[in-house]
């Protein structure tokens, strides 16, 4: 065990990416994340592991600092919420393009346009089906938990180094601003200059006589290159499917119906399960915890198992399309939940599945 | 004599920069962003500073700026260059930073990063080529375009009762009190290049003492978007850019 804390989500994803390494994080203000910032520019991490941390002029701004930070192997961050990231869209689709490491995290509010500060999964199109433009995909974590906001800090630049990938931690306002204990994971030192120039021989560290000149960039005129380079980012997202998709089994057993939910509406359904199973319904719960890569073989085998599925989530009904698309047709699969910052309530959600799914 | 009693080490008198690629240039002939790549890449060399110095180009001309400069370059998204080099000379403050940028990308798209880096006094180099039009996309109006100037998107002239003024950016962020030096040259002739290259050399002897942003306009041609010849171009440059974009220092350190 670490040091346990009582936390914000965002506080604890602030406080453990100095605790990964961050090098440097790059924000701006926008409601409900400003504490990632905040905290950060609180306990001063420039003063103890060294870490960046800059205000920037807008979401832009602040995207394209984390390009060039990443572009010298640095392990660089940015915070925001939906609007802000839709300014950083093309920031993000120009370093899937250029291959570089980043962690962003989004903690959701309604949308769309200026929308509402409440909570919301009203994100999950842009964030796992592009968002910006060009053929690309992001890994995209889900946390439950202030737990996890810390624990997938460390995971999410894991992945982003791995793959050489921005990485999405796609939270809400839920998981941002409520209070948990998180046991914070022991401090990882930053790496010194020497040892990214040997992990990342690809980063504009300064041109040596040993080697040829680094150049960091989404751009190939010359369209039978940018082919085969769409079709090796095409491989890195297969292998990704295959070695690193994430999703937690709660009750799925003996289910016969099951919800489908991630986040803080998993947390709600979690409830809906337990008053479920005390009036004899066997119902069941599979929390994805990649949405990209999500995991397709899972549901896909539970469509062999249960009779109904209901993709519970705070939006009009996003992530169904992916559910519908694993089950492929052998059983119902509806969509329920509330949207524009209202929050479904665990009974709301059952009084839907026995309407919908086992009514239905 | 022959040719090869000629070519000797004694006799040399001109060679190219052993920092350009081997990669031809992708500019106009006559145009004058080879040459301010030139006076950049022989600062650096003769500087040794090779292994220390990361670039930044933009969108725009010089979008392949890294395809001819030897040195770890980094490509923008348009506009955006100054806040990769904010972000690129904080993770690494030992390291000389600079972005080359032409006009749409610095003073339109990309204004908000520009007077931000400025102001917040960055600690690196803007090599700001201004020839007032968009020329890779094939000759648009640009935010430096001068007023009654013909462009493609300001066919009969540039209208300011319509289309706005020209925007004076470098007298702009001269007034900012994170910019360090901020000076306006030109390359159309071998003394104005010997002039450019030592506002050259005093920005990168600059960035050593972590004062503030050193910004260098140059003011240029653009011989395919201005419809003209090159030697007629730069006679129009002078004539026409020069007044509108006076040459030399607008803020110099007080040493």
């Amino acid at each position: 065990m670490g040091e346990l804390r009582l936390m914000k989500g965002n506080e604890a994803i602030a406080e453990a990416a100095v605790r990964a390494g961050c090098d440097g994080y790059f924000g701006y203000p926008i409601t409900p994340q400003s504490e990632v910032l905040e905290y950060l520019m609180s306990v001063k991490p420039y003063e103890t592991t060294g870490m960046v941390v800059l205000q920037a002029e807008s979401e832009v701004s602040a995207i394209n600092m984390c390009y060039g930070g990443a572009g010298c192997g640095k392990m660089v961050m940015t915070s925001s919420s939906s609007p802000g990231i839709s300014l950083k869209m093309e920031g993000i689709s120009y370093m899937a393009g250029a291959e570089l490491p980043l962690l962003i995290l989004n903690v959701v509010r309604g949308g769309p346009g200026l929308g509402t500060i409440q909570p919301s999964q009203c994100d999950y199109f842009q964030a796992t089906k592009g968002g910006g433009h060009g053929d690309y995909r992001l890994y995209v974590l889900a946390p439950a938990s202030v737990q996890e906001m810390a624990d997938f800090a460390k995971l999410g630049f894991e992945m982003a180094y791995k793959y050489r990938t921005p990485v999405m931690i796609l939270s809400d306002g839920i998981i941002g601003q409520m209070m948990e204990k998180v046991d914070l994971f022991d401090p990882i030192p930053r790496r010194t200059n020497e040892e990214i120039i040997k992990t990342c021989p690809w980063a504009t560290t300064g041109k040596t006589a040993n080697r040829e000149r680094n150049i960091i960039t989404s751009l190939d005129l010359d369209s039978a290159k940018q082919e085969k380079h769409v079709f090796d980012l095409d491989a890195k997202y297969k292998r990704m499917q295959a070695e690193d998709t994430r999703f937690e089994r709660i009750m799925c057993d003996d289910a016969e119906y099951l919800l489908v939910a991630y986040g803080s509406s998993a947390r709600i359904c979690q409830k809906t399960v337990d008053v479920a199973r005390a009036e004899g319904i066997k119902l069941g719960l599979l929390r994805p915890i990649t949405l990209f890569p999500f995991p397709t073989d899972e549901i896909s085998k539970l469509a062999g198992q249960v009779k109904g599925m209901l993709s519970v989530e705070m939006s009009l009904g996003q992530m169904v399309e992916d559910v519908r698309l694993a089950v492929n047709g052998k059983i119902p699969v509806e969509h329920y939940g509330r949207t524009g910052g209202m929050i479904h309530t665990p009974a709301e959600v059952l009084a839907a599945l026995k309407s919908i799914i086992i009514g239905g | 004599m022959e040719m090869k009693d000629i070519i000797k080490p004694e006799n040399l008198v001109f060679k190219k920069t052993s920092l350009f690629t081997e990669k031809p240039l992708s500019y106009c002939p006559g145009c004058g962003h080879g040459t301010v790549h030139r006076l950049i890449l022989e600062t650096i060399e003769e500087m040794g500073l090779q292994a220390e110095t990361i670039g930044v180009a933009p969108v725009g001309c010089s979008v392949l700026a890294y395809e001819f400069m030897d040195i770890d370059m980094q490509q923008a998204a348009h506009g955006r260059a100054p806040a990769l080099a904010t972000a690129i000379k904080r993770l690494h403050p030992e390291k000389f930073v600079f972005t080359y940028q032409g006009d749409g990308d610095l003073a339109a798209i990309g204004t908000a990063e520009t007077i931000h880096a400025c102001n917040r006094g960055e600690n690196i180099i803007i090599f700001f080529v201004n020839n007032g039009i968009y020329g890779m996309t094939g000759g648009q109006m640009a935010p430096t375009t001068l007023p009654g100037m013909k462009t493609s998107t300001s066919p009969f002239g540039r209208d300011t009762e319509i289309m706005g003024n020209p925007l004076k950016i470098t007298e702009l962020v001269a007034h900012l009190p994170g910019t360090y030096y901020v000076t306006r040259n030109a390359v159309h002739t071998p003394a104005a290049a010997r002039k450019a290259k030592k506002a050259i050399q005093k920005a990168f002897e600059y960035q050593k003492l972590n004062k503030g942003l050193c910004f260098l306009e140059f003011v240029s041609n653009c011989n395919s978007g201005w419809k003209l010849p090159p030697v007629k171009s730069n006679e129009w440059m002078v004539e026409n850019m020069f007044p509108y974009y006076p040459l030399g220092d607008i803020k110099v350190p007080s040493l």
